[in-house]
């Protein structure tokens, strides 16, 4: 395999993940916002009250403001798969490139069509015209986030496919299996609703700050109240999705589950471990197998979350590399050789057919069919297997901080929501501030979803059958360096604009009410109600 | 056979979407267009503003058709994306730098505690004008010239040796950068360039009411038409004589044919119609606010825009249909793609077929949300009682 190159392979992958993450960063705010928006808007044509309007073009103003520099951050992903995993693009491209069209064609115009008039139409199109719109931005950002997701999950678990020899590619048979796969399913849905819960948080913290400066005070309670319910509902859903995700990850992933649970030897009665720290053994360090330092564990728990079956088997880092007869594991090392069989034989196929050779391609090809779920194995035959293994410290902190993280966002809604509805809220200054501080939380719990769903899916570009070293466009490595501190310093710098921008808006507070709309009989309601 | 057939058919209708799609994406960037005349057409902040107003409020269209073209390009010619993005590296990543910047720039511009100032910004949205049109015009013109590249489905096979497992190659260092320095690509990249400009003071006679700018716009549509007729008509001629790639609709062996493209104009009489059409459209467009302006000012924009979509569309048949292939290698002529060589399976094709029926839906609702907020034209009245402004 000394026709690897690296640096190159490294240098893409931290390219990726650089824009992947930006982009992300704005993405949840997008998602979450768009609904949380169009419930207020919905609030204000049900009953009039202009300070519904004002709250709505408040947080409208915030929403653009993250959502220009969403899109900035999201064309780049788009060419990425182009310009540095050329052979995925080809090898998977009759597949994957279905659903990043259909995200065009179906959302994405959608989207940028009644944005226009979500911002530009307030005084030219009817109210329901408008709130229509409103709710039509939110479902397409939500159906842009399906297709792509629908192309992560497929990677992950690729179905609805067969190999084509002729073509060396991928195709697909299946559109349906491709659509409704349980892993893109499931990661649709723990996507979409983290980032409800993400847009929650983000609101109650900017609207426990105007109540920590004393400002606002109607704005921000009913702000708070809005976002506290849709963040309570939806943090429960982000819970049931996250234990679906491990789930399949436990079925279709074993090697990232075994990573994300430090399990290094497999065993019966697994317990899960909830809270523990790693001891990095420097000489078992060779072979990744870490042991703990502290740990505190629920008994039998890790069998039952996988299998739900408290005496399920649950396969450890060592029964998959080394194999285990025993629970029918084959172990790495006969893996890479299976595939590199199968590379061989695609080889031979082709040759035999250019020859003119039937009868030898059709062995070929029969060796090749019997070999190809080893497929992506083969580009590691000869070489130490236990380059396979993920990492495991990185998946195993990220995917106890963000449940940690769920845990308390969930219990943060509810206890805001409780306070605000006594009308207590503003009193409890401790309980504001964490309010805030959970703004950079969200984000962080977010960020580490994906780590552990990407990190802990290396080597594999898709699941068994292409790894990334195979996956790579041919560039020098140097531009690619060239171009990763390209994006770095304009994302960053981008970034920095756009927290100016946003944090600058939020001192300015929303828009004064306009005098007529202040003497409008409906403001003057609610204003006493809210004195009393 | 019939299989053959209805595989062939769907390859056909998919380079036709991407056409259609490539034309309207010419069309569309006007708004680039507009965005290299800010200074001279705006000479004072409140001018500028104005006209940044009025293509802030299409520029997404420009970008999500764009962002649409690739993934149906993916998902339809997965080999072109493969071969040509992760080849001409340096050409597409300029181009995405450029939307990029511009992507914030709009929104970003004129609000408070923008970080790089409102300059910046203005700088970004003409980089973007100036780099988008001459180097997607470059790129597009390389259908026509070739690149330096060669695909072998076999290199995935590759376990030993000192070669990486890739299977699109491309040679020589510069990964694209050589299209932007071969005079005949440079005559497309420009032509685009003066093309938007020229739109771009169509779309401004339309949409603005403003008479001091309005005579300014008048002088630079001439004096933008007459670089633009020079370098298409450059373009055009130097191509239809030139030799193109030919495919044996047999063997698939790919072969140079001199006058390719002129037989393809000839032998395709409908792709003929729809270029000379289009050609005319264009020059009315321009031609009519020229002489009557008064009356005719508003719609030269129509006839323009039409026309650039047709002839736009028929340069990409041109390209592609009549056993021609699309992206040539003259670096190893069996390389080149076609797009039958290239496509995506079958069921794929079908599947994406049948997604391709909501196309005109959308524009459907494209229009209705259009009209309902462009009903009058923009001035510095309008804009001030607007609550989301540039
Ligand atoms: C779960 C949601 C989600 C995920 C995982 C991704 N995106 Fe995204 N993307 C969106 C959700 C989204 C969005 C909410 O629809 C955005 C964000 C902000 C915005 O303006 O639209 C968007 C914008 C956006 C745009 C600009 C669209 C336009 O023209 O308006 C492109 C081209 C992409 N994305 C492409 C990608 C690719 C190729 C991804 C994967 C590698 C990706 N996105 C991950
Ligand atoms: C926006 C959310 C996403 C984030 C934050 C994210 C994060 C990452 C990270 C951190 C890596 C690098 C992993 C490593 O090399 O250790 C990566 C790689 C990758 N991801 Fe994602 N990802 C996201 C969405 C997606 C989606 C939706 C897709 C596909 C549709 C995708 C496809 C890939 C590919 C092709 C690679 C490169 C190959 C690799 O290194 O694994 N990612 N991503
Ligand atoms: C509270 C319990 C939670 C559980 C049990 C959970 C579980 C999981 C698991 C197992 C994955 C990996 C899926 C894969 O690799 O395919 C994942 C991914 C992810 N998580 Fe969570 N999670 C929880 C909370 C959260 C929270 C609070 C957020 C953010 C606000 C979040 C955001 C994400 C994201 C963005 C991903 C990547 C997308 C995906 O793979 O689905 N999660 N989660």
């Amino acid at each position: 395999m000394q026709n690897i190159d690296f640096s190159l392979v490294d240098w893409s992958r931290a390219q990726f993940a650089l824009t992947a993450m930006y982009h992300w960063l704005f993405v949840p705010l997008t998602l979450g916002l768009s609904f949380i928006i169009a419930f207020m808007e919905t609030l204000y044509v049900r009953t009039g009250d202009p300070e519904w309007k004002r709250i709505t073009k408040y947080w409208m103003t915030i929403f653009g403001i993250n959502f220009a520099i969403g899109v900035a951050t999201g064309i780049i992903l788009e060419f990425e798969f182009g310009t540095n995993w050329s052979n995925y693009s080809w090898f998977v491209g009759d597949i994957f490139g279905a659903p990043l069209a259909i995200e065009g064609i179906m959302a994405f115009f959608l989207e940028s069509t009644f944005i226009a008039v979500m911002f530009f139409g307030w005084n030219k199109v009817s109210k329901k015209f408008h709130l229509l719109s409103t709710w039509l931005v939110a479902f397409g950002s939500n159906l842009s986030a399906l297709w792509i997701l629908v192309a992560n999950g497929w990677m992950q678990y690729p179905a609805g496919m067969k190999f084509n020899p002729d073509t060396a590619r991928n195709e697909m048979v299946n559109f349906w299996e491709v659509l409704f796969s349980p892993v893109a399913i499931n990661k649709f849905l723990h996507t979409i609703s983290s980032g409800y819960v993400l847009a929650s948080v983000f609101v109650i913290g900017i609207s426990a700050w105007y109540l920590l400066k004393n400002r606002e005070h109607q704005f921000a309670k009913r702000s708070i109240v809005i976002a506290a319910v849709f963040g309570l509902i939806t943090s429960a859903f982000v819970i049931l999705t996250g234990d679906g995700s491990a789930r399949n990850m436990a079925k279709y992933q074993p090697m990232k589950f075994a990573a994300m649970e430090n399990l290094y030897v497999g065993q019966q009665n697994a317990p899960l471990v909830a809270i523990g720290i790693l001891k990095a053994d420097e000489q078992e360090l060779a072979h990744k197998k870490q042991d703990f330092r502290f740990t505190i564990e629920i008994p039998n728990m890790l069998s039952y979350m996988a299998f739900l079956d408290p005496n399920a088997y649950v396969p450890g880092i060592k029964d998959l590399v080394h194999g285990n007869p025993e629970h029918h594991i084959i172990s790495y090392q006969e893996r890479s050789e299976k595939g590199k069989i199968a590379i061989q034989s695609l080889a031979a196929y082709k040759n035999a057919r250019k020859a003119g050779n039937d009868s030898v391609a059709k062995t070929a090809l029969a060796s090749f069919e019997a070999n190809y779920a080893n497929f992506g194995y083969g580009y590691y035959a000869g070489r130490d297997v236990h380059e396979l293994i993920p990492s495991v410290a990185t998946t195993f902190y990220s995917f106890r901080i963000m449940v940690g993280l769920g845990i308390h966002f969930g219990a943060l809604f509810l206890v805001v929501l409780l306070l605000t509805l006594k009308n207590k809220i503003e009193k409890k200054r401790f309980i504001l501030y964490t309010a805030l501080w959970s703004i950079p939380l969200a984000y962080i719990a977010s960020e580490l979803g994906w780590v552990v769903a990407e990190a802990g899916r290396q080597p594999w570009v898709i699941q068994d059958i292409l790894p990334t070293i195979a996956a790579v466009s041919q560039i020098s490595s140097a531009s690619v360096q060239i171009t990763f501190w390209m994006f770095f310093l304009l994302f960053t710098g981008l970034l920095i604009a756009e927290i100016r921008i946003m944090t600058t808006q939020i001192r300015k507070g929303p828009e004064p009410l306009t005098p007529e709309a202040k003497n409008s009989p409906k403001t003057l309601i609610t204003k006493k109600s809210s004195h009393d | 056979m019939t299989e053959i057939f209805t595989h062939s058919l769907l390859q056909h209708y998919w380079w036709i979407i991407v056409s259609l799609l490539g034309a309207i994406l010419v069309f569309l960037m006007f708004v680039q267009g507009g965005q290299t005349l800010i200074y001279s057409l705006g000479k004072t902040d409140e001018e500028r503003t104005l006209l940044i107003n009025l293509l802030g409020r299409k520029w997404e269209f420009t970008f999500t058709t764009l962002v649409t073209f690739g993934g149906a390009f993916f998902a339809s010619f997965p080999l072109f994306y493969s071969t040509s993005f992760g080849g001409a590296y340096w050409v597409w990543m300029l181009i995405l730098f450029a939307f990029i910047v511009q992507a914030v720039s709009y929104e970003y511009r004129s609000k408070a505690g923008n970080f790089l100032g409102k300059r910046t910004y203005e700088t970004f949205l003409l980089a973007n004008g100036i780099l988008a049109p001459v180097l997607i015009g470059t790129a597009v013109a390389t259908f026509f010239t070739g690149s330096q590249f060669s695909v072998n489905f076999m290199n995935i096979t590759r376990l030993t040796g000192d070669k990486m497992p890739v299977i699109s190659e491309w040679t020589g260092p510069a990964h694209g950068l050589e299209a932007a320095l071969n005079p005949h690509n440079l005559l497309l990249g420009l032509t685009v360039f003066f093309l938007a400009r020229v739109l771009a003071l169509l779309y401004f006679m339309n949409r603005l009411n403003h008479p001091v700018m309005m005579e300014r716009i008048k002088k630079q549509l001439l004096i933008n038409a007459i670089p633009f007729v020079m370098f298409f008509l450059g373009f055009t001629i130097w191509t239809l004589l030139s030799s193109g790639f030919a495919v044996n609709p047999q063997t698939g062996v790919i072969s140079l044919e001199s006058f390719k493209y002129l037989h393809n104009l000839l032998q395709m009489p409908v792709v003929a119609i729809l270029f000379i059409l289009g050609v005319a459209l264009v020059l009315i467009g321009i031609i009519r606010p020229l002489t009557c302006f008064e009356k005719c000012s508003t719609k030269g924009i129509w006839g323009a825009g039409i026309g650039t979509i047709l002839t736009v569309f028929s340069l990409f048949l041109l390209a592609g249909f009549n056993d021609t292939a699309y992206y040539p290698s003259t670096f190893d002529l069996q390389s080149s793609l076609t797009i039958t060589n290239s496509s995506s399976s079958s069921y794929t094709l079908t599947v994406m077929s049948y997604v391709s029926l909501l196309v005109p839906f959308v524009i459907a609702y494209i229009w209705v949300a259009w009209r309902s907020i462009d009903n009058k034209k923009i001035d510095s009245i309008e804009l001030e009682n607007e609550s989301h402004v540039y």
